[in-house]
């Protein structure tokens, strides 16, 4: 296999709030020989908030992050779902409507820059399954996770809407989703069967909306802990940062105690391929997840 | 391979006048290639038990109503292929109405929240007509043009009861009112615009309240995309100053402060530049876990300090904000 090479649009959880996003995402990548440049001139996705104030304005930004992909002739990935759906949202839009993609064009050239269409834009999850291959990835386990019933949460962003999705996530089926299952599976985990792995956690209301936020992620992790899972695993740090931080406050909406360790999915990964306790990061976490990193060998 | 499938299908079976609780029945039945979900159900009523109630009509997908959800995924009958479906669910399919809790019989529920909201929000064009019109109210295609698809919506409820807002918030109006309000809002005609929009723009049934999970997008039957219609209600709040300054608006606008300063989103400086320094209060215990954590840290609530992570070229974001916003609040 020729040797894989990414730009990576860090977001800004992972290089903030959730630093051990980006150290697991790192070692992941160092340990199977996967090459990362971090675009360090990108900004904000807008995260959909930026997109109801003006649409447009975040069209130009997110193209101009993907400017800087293409001119290092690379693919761009993303670790945030929401990063992922707002960077194929822009692409998207621009590809399809020229008109749109002149007037875009026609700020950037202001700062030097010109949107082509010419980088990809896939999450890690899927450059991880659909590039780098679950096979290989199995070939590389020093640390089995067979010790753990996960539930996969597959957050919102990476897999609706499924048509804008469909080219750089394997075909995944919103309804059926099933990359993450065989992720766990290929570390050799238990992935956990249940309704809600396809649902929302409520964080993009967490502030004006609080209640609804609070069933969304409650209603989500109540359903894994009742099908026997010992961690959640997502490949998106918001619903991470939902699902980690507020379960006092969610249990208490719900009715129910909620003890859940809450992994990125590079963390499950590094755990599995035998990375650093420091890389992984287990102690950045609001719910005690430290343990996991024996609980494993 | 044979053109026809012999599975066995499960229908969500309840009478709300007679029964406490709702029952699964179970149908053996030869599924053909061509074969509709519309005709599966057809088929339970005809060949099995003729007292399974459903809703049908059209057939041709324009009336709306023959929604249903099949293994939670809603779908309109008369559109979805039965095979298809048998593919992806690996031959197991479950009937259930739109939504369990409002069942009436089997797959019919009761419509009335969806019907209100929709109505509440002015669904039509509001204007002075002149009693003695010299000619129609003419639209130039431009001016159509703006509606986008939101005229297609055919209100089957796909997408209100795939909305999981709609269950967590009964004052939410849903994605298929918000589509209308967007189709007769930009509608030149019509002079009810403001109005509408601030029903948009309220916090608990407005757009505000979206959790962003593209659910309505992928249940609509005519891909009608509502969520693209709601961002455009929240982009027209701002566009015609009907936006107020609360929470939400503010955690919106936010976005722009953050990224001129920095290119990256501080992440304490969204939540007290959206609630405001007196409501920070609720953030304080999970601002102490979080410290903990180690995933914030003290320094950062000093106005003083900046720690936030800054884009490299930080002067191109700048100066592409000065010349494309055209947005405020």
């Amino acid at each position: 296999m020729s040797k894989l090479k990414y730009a990576l649009f860090t977001g800004c959880t992972a290089k903030q709030s959730t630093p051990e996003l980006l150290s697991s995402t790192l070692a992941v990548a160092d340990k199977l020989g996967i090459e990362i440049v971090i675009l360090e001139e990108a900004s904000c996705c807008g995260a959909s908030h930026l997109q109801d104030f003006d649409e447009f304005l975040a069209h130009v930004l997110n193209a101009r992050n993907i400017c800087y992909a293409e001119k290092l002739g690379l693919p761009m990935i993303t670790i945030c779902n929401t990063c992922q759906l707002n960077s194929a949202m822009t692409k998207h839009a621009l590809d399809t409507n020229p008109e749109l993609k002149a007037k875009v064009n026609e700020k950037l050239a202001e700062v030097g820059l010109e949107y082509k269409g010419t980088s990809e834009i896939k999450h890690f999850l899927y450059a991880l399954i659909e590039d780098y291959g679950l096979e290989n990835i199995k070939d590389k386990v020093e640390v089995p996770l067979s010790n753990f019933n996960i539930a996969p949460f597959y957050g919102c962003h990476n897999i609706r809407p499924s048509e804008l999705h469909h080219s750089s996530n394997g075909g995944e089926n919103p309804y059926v989703p099933t990359s993450l299952d065989d992720l766990i599976d290929a570390l050799e985990g238990h992935p956990v069967d249940y309704s809600h792995k396809n649902k929302c956690c409520g964080f993009h209301v967490e502030l004006q909306a609080n209640h609804t936020s609070e069933v969304l992620s409650g209603n989500a992790m109540v359903d894994a802990i009742d099908n026997n899972a010992d961690l959640m695993v997502t490949p998106c740090p918001l619903c991470h940062l939902k699902m980690d931080t507020y379960q006092d406050s969610t249990g208490k909406v719900v009715g129910r105690d909620i003890e859940l360790p809450v992994l990125h999915m590079p963390q499950m990964v590094a755990l599995a391929l035998g990375c650093s306790e420091e890389e992984i990061g287990l102690n950045f976490h609001v719910q005690k997840a430290t343990q996991l990193y024996n609980e494993a060998r | 391979m044979s053109d026809t499938r012999k599975v066995t299908i499960k229908a969500f079976r309840f009478n709300a006048e007679t029964d406490y609780l709702p029952t699964y029945k179970e149908y053996e039945m030869e599924v053909g290639k061509d074969e509709l979900i519309l005709d599966l159900l057809n088929r339970i009523k005809w060949e099995h038990d003729g007292s399974f109630s459903y809703r049908r009509s059209c057939r041709h997908g324009i009336c709306g109503a023959c929604g249903i959800k099949v293994n939670g995924k809603p779908v309109l009958s008369c559109k979805e292929n039965a095979m298809e479906l048998l593919d992806l669910f690996n031959n197991e399919l479950v009937f259930e109405p739109q939504s369990k809790k409002r069942a009436i019989k089997d797959m019919i529920i009761d419509k009335k929240d969806f019907w209100d909201k929709h109505a509440a929000i002015k669904p039509y064009v509001e204007t002075e007509v002149d009693p003695h019109p010299e000619h129609e109210s003419k639209q130039s295609i431009e001016e159509f043009n703006k509606v986008l698809d939101a005229d297609l919506c055919i209100q089957c409820g796909s997408c209100h009861y795939a909305c999981p807002v709609v269950e967590a918030n009964e004052e939410y109006f849903g994605p298929a009112a918000f589509v209308a309000a967007y189709r007769f809002t930009v509608d030149t005609r019509d002079n009810a615009g403001d109005e509408r929009l601030e029903k948009t723009a309220q916090m608990g049934p407005g757009v505000w309240d979206c959790v962003k999970c593209y659910e309505c997008a992928e249940a609509c039957p005519k891909e009608i995309n509502p969520i693209e219609k709601i961002t455009k209600l929240h982009n027209l709040q701002f566009e015609r100053g009907v936006a107020q300054s609360n929470v939400a608006t503010r955690h919106a606008e936010g976005f722009v402060r953050s990224i001129r300063k920095h290119g990256f989103l501080d992440e304490a400086d969204i939540v007290v530049y959206s609630e405001g320094y007196l409501n920070m209060y609720k953030h304080i215990p999970t601002a102490i876990k979080m410290l903990k954590a180690g995933k914030i840290h003290f320094s950062d609530t000093l106005p003083w300090v900046d720690n936030v992570p800054k884009s490299k070229n930080l002067d191109e974001i700048q100066k592409l904000i000065d010349i494309s916003m055209t947005n405020k609040l």
